[in-house]
């Protein structure tokens, strides 16, 4: 069939998945610790019909040749690892990271995940859990009777109880990172998982290295840009009916050719 | 059989074939960096026997739109658009140097600085290793990294200015330059923003008009030979 109906093809397939990601950042608008995607598009191979400088005649040699494109395809769909705003919650056991880092979550088949989203909750044993229930790496136990927890800015986790006037250092958060966080696979429940594009995570103490500081009291909000998004939506939208409009312009003239010939 | 009809059928045929270049820079209407196709017809004669008046066409690429793009912000540390004039140059997979405006920079597992395609970005002495960290890209290419209390400059990017005629859209979507192309140090970036592509829609989607009605004039030609010839063998058949 006509090429530049398949082309076009292209061209949908495309701004339908570009539309796909936006619609999944604008639903994850609310989502603590949420990072933003994008879709990456490239052209696709060209085809080489008449290649330029080859001869045309004894003595004169073709100026310009013929590549015809075949399209755009989705390289990435790029994860934006921006910092998102902090807000202040109060609650103790509300952590954000700020600047780089990811707190390291045990998964229920004892694989490690790293989330940006702190806001953590003490399961039945006492122990540090994300809102989904997984433990955070490396465990913490806070004591039934503590009255106080304090998280301070290099992840140590003290707490007060009754009857003792100095605090109790009951762990340490740890924080993760990466050579290259894009290359992260997320898999939902906020947690992203280590690939051979992220390279392997490196653990370190909030506030050295390069890592970021951690603020009990307070979450990380989502990183999208509503009005960003909107933008890029529309755009996608005009984008998909430019390529939707060259398929009938194509298929008008394949039918114009059926009918008249 | 009368030759019109092969002149008016190669003219539809090439008329698809601008068709489809139309359709290709609609489709990457939203790829990075992309340069549009331009398209072009060229007249070829055939000279024979008699007088040259069956003239076939030839359409063409003579080039891409050498017009930058407009610049989107995006507020990501490792997106670059290039200001005005200029390329970045990058090691394609085949190991020569090639040239390209999409700036959307990521690093690889093995700690090179690459495009969204997975080219190395070249610099003053080859591809730039980066080590973990926050990098920042300053407008004149050169790549450092902050940590706490220090900056380390890595590199600088190879940006480079060749004369636009030498220039080349390769079959990967790669530019290169048939000439030398020294690094200009007068090429600036914008950090944080990305250039988008040049194709201008509005003036493609009229491109597309015209293109479909010449097409229908071929296909009308083309029917007007076959009653020409209903014509002719009408009028053998009365004689």
């Amino acid at each position: 069939m006509n090429p530049a109906m398949w082309i076009a093809k292209t061209g949908l397939d495309a701004q339908q998945t570009r539309i796909g990601v936006i619609a999944n950042n604008l639903a994850n608008v609310n989502t603590t610790g949420f990072k933003g995607g994008r879709a990456v598009f490239e052209d696709l191979t060209y085809q080489n019909v008449r290649q330029p400088g080859a001869q045309n005649s004894d003595q004169s040699v073709l100026p310009s040749g013929m590549m015809l494109g075949t399209g755009v395809r989705t390289v990435a769909t790029d994860k934006s690892f921006v910092q998102g705003n902090l807000i202040q919650t109060d609650n103790a056991l509300d952590m954000a990271i700020n600047g780089r880092g990811f707190f390291q979550i045990t998964r229920p088949d004892g694989t490690t995940g790293y989330t940006r989203d702190g806001s953590f909750q003490v399961n039945a044993d006492g122990d540090l859990v994300t809102a989904s229930g997984n433990l955070v790496d490396p465990g913490i136990s806070i004591p039934d009777d503590a009255l106080s927890i304090t998280v301070g800015v290099d992840g140590v986790v003290s707490v007060v109880t009754p009857g003792s006037v100095a605090p109790t250092t009951v762990g340490d958060i740890e924080l993760a990172y990466f050579i290259n966080p894009a290359g992260l696979q997320p898999i939902g429940e906020n947690l992203f998982l280590e690939t051979a594009a992220s390279g392997a995570p490196t653990t370190g103490t909030p506030g050295e290295d390069g890592l970021g500081t951690i603020f009990q009291g307070s979450l990380e909000s989502s990183n999208v840009n509503v009005a960003e998004e909107l933008v890029n939506m529309i755009e996608a939208q005009r984008a998909f009916e430019a390529s939707s409009k060259a398929i009938s312009a194509v298929d008008d003239m394949l039918r114009f050719l059926n009918q008249n010939v | 059989m009368d030759r019109m009809l092969y002149v008016a059928m190669s003219g539809a045929s090439e008329t698809m074939n601008a068709m489809t270049a139309v359709t290709n820079n609609l489709a990457n209407v939203s790829t990075a960096g992309f340069r549009a196709d331009l398209s072009a017809a060229r007249s070829l004669p055939v000279f024979g026997g008699e007088l040259p008046s069956r003239v076939y066409v030839a359409a063409e690429r003579p080039g891409f739109d050498t017009r930058p793009g407009p610049v989107q912000t995006t507020a990501r540390s490792l997106d670059v658009a290039i200001s005005g004039e200029g390329w970045l140059a990058v090691q394609a997979p085949d190991g020569s140097e090639a040239y390209t405006r999409s700036g959307s920079l990521r690093v690889s597992d093995t700690g090179l600085l690459v495009t969204a395609s997975g080219d190395p970005l070249l610099g003053d002495g080859g591809p730039i290793t980066v080590p973990d960290g926050a990098l920042t890209i300053a407008p004149d290419g050169t790549v450092s990294l902050q940590a706490t209390d220090q900056v380390a400059v890595l590199g600088r990017l190879r940006l480079v200015n060749p004369d636009l005629a030498t220039m080349t859209k390769g079959a990967d979507g790669l530019f290169r330059s048939t000439g030398q192309a020294e690094p200009d140090a007068s090429i600036r970036l914008i950090p944080g923003a990305l250039e988008s592509s040049n194709v201008n829609a509005a003036a493609e989607l009229v491109a597309m008009i015209d293109l479909a009605r010449r097409y229908e004039a071929q296909v009308k030609l083309m029917q007007q030979t076959q009653e020409n010839d209903e014509a002719a063998t009408q009028v053998l058949r009365m004689g």
